[in-house]
């Protein structure tokens, strides 16, 4: 295998739904252990894109490649079914609004799927929850229902639900967006030690201060195309699209209203 | 008031409303099967199986469960079908609720957000694990009460197979309307019956309600 080789590769991703067209023809790399910040106004793709990195909205056009296995495959329906359950186990995924399962106690939810998919006795998920609820600062509420949770401590439980699969990529869909201000920090703070740890990362967000403190690269999304991207310093210092800058200085301007 | 009378042919309408009961058992657990079925099929991602789940539904809630008892009953040995009173019964009044249980099941199931069938479905799992885990336990929390609103209209429709002659609670109220003269009498009897076994079935159901919500 090429160690050149991209660890994520995306190839003229398109998308439609209807007559519009929500990504047209974009094409990211990213490498092992790198973190990537994707930025831009509402409705200009960068969910959609996120989320058919792990075909919850499969493309219209395009390959997406994690390693050396294209997760779009053309599978006849069965087989395709089997291949994208196997690759999804590989990529973590957090949304905006959590999605925990609120019938599953916080233990559960990280073990029902470790165990479901991977084999795991009682035992070795119970460790494995405890391991990593104790990395997110959860640890004391194992045994607590979702909604006897804060917003920040579920997404925390969140993360680690998704942790617990080992996977080797994790996507950010707006993991803060929905959080009251004060609860921001500690989400964001288990997603720095994620970064010190290596994970590879592909964070949709608004938040510009934890991109540029936090990613490697940020690409600034606007109208299904990615309009300029670059290290951080420069897409948030120096941006030379104007697109961009204009999208900078409104959202500065929206962030000390 | 004839109250001597009705103290006389009590013992009658219990054995009746037993029935009734057997008749209503028997009725839910084909309605319940029946929508089983019906919403797999309404969700299914054929075309076709969402096609006839969909129909039998709109042929079945469309039409008056008295015509398809007559149609099943009356209709049935032109066609071949041979059902004695009971069976044509429990078999047209289990399929005619299974429609109205159809839409329970399919509401409550899309009803749970979104987002839940995706985090399951992230994790890996596939669509049947997901709505094992993790969609139908929550569903089946919002169903319990209108479930029970459907198995309620369901008992009082079991009186429409005295139509058929199935010698069930309100048969058995125009039986003996035909050799006392009381109708005033012999109705209430059957309604007090009814409103007896409907009560405590709804306390069965929001006990089960309250219970799947604790959990």
């Amino acid at each position: 295998m090429n160690a050149q080789k991209p660890f994520i590769d995306i190839r003229h991703a398109k998308k439609s739904f209807g007559t519009l067209e929500v990504l047209k023809d974009i094409n990211l790399q990213v490498d092992r252990g790198q973190i990537v910040a994707i930025i831009g106004p509402s409705g200009s793709g960068k969910s959609t894109l996120l989320r058919a990195i792990n075909d919850l909205d499969p493309l219209s056009g395009g390959e997406i490649w994690l390693e050396d296995k294209q997760i779009n495959m053309d599978l006849p329906h069965r087989q395709y079914e089997r291949h994208i359950n196997e690759v999804r186990q590989e990529i973590g995924m957090v949304f905006q609004h959590f999605n925990l399962f609120p019938h599953l106690k916080v233990r559960e939810n990280v073990t029902l799927a470790p165990k479901m998919l991977k084999g795991l006795s009682d035992a070795e998920a119970n460790a494995l929850a405890e391991e990593q609820l104790t990395k997110v600062g959860m640890i004391e509420r194992i045994d607590y229902y979702p909604s006897q949770l804060s917003g920040g401590q579920k997404q925390r439980v969140a993360i680690a639900r998704a942790l617990a699969m080992k996977p080797k990529v994790m996507l950010f869909d707006e993991a803060t967006s929905a959080l009251d201000p004060e609860l921001v920090e500690e989400v964001n703070l288990v997603m720095k030690q994620l970064a010190e740890e290596h994970m590879t990362m592909i964070i949709v967000t608004h938040e510009m201060g934890f991109a540029e403190s936090v990613c490697d690269r940020v690409l600034f999304m606007d109208q299904g195309v990615v309009v300029e991207e670059g290290p951080p310093e420069v897409i948030f210092r120096n941006p030379k699209s104007e697109r961009t800058q204009n999208f900078l200085r409104k959202h500065l301007a929206g962030n000390q209203a | 008031m004839d109250y001597a009378l009705m103290q006389r042919v009590f013992p009658f309408f219990l054995e009746a409303a037993w029935i009734t009961i057997v008749l209503s058992v028997l009725t839910a657990i084909l309605g319940l099967t029946c929508a089983m079925l019906g919403t797999a099929a309404r969700l299914s991602r054929f075309r076709m199986l969402r096609f006839i789940g969909a129909t039998y539904v709109s042929v079945f809630r469309g039409t008056p469960a008295l015509i398809q008892l007559f149609i099943l009953y009356f209709g049935g040995p032109q066609i071949g079908i041979q059902l004695d009173a009971f069976e044509a019964g429990v078999i047209g009044l289990g399929v005619n609720v299974g429609a109205y249980m159809t839409e329970t099941m399919r509401g409550a199931i899309i009803s749970v957000d979104k987002g839940q069938g995706e985090a399951a479905r992230t994790l890996g799992m596939s669509k049947w694990q997901a709505m094992r885990n993790v969609i139908l336990p929550q569903a089946m929390r919002l169903m319990i009460r209108p479930l029970g609103v459907n198995l309620n209209t369901l008992i009082k429709s079991t009186a429409l197979v005295a139509a058929i002659s199935v010698v069930e609670l309100t048969y058995t109220a125009q039986r003996y309307i035909g050799s006392t003269y009381k109708p005033f009498e012999m109705f209430l009897i059957a309604g007090l019956l009814y409103m007896i076994i409907i009560y405590v079935v709804g306390l069965a159901v929001t006990w089960a309600d309250r219970k799947a919500r604790l959990n």
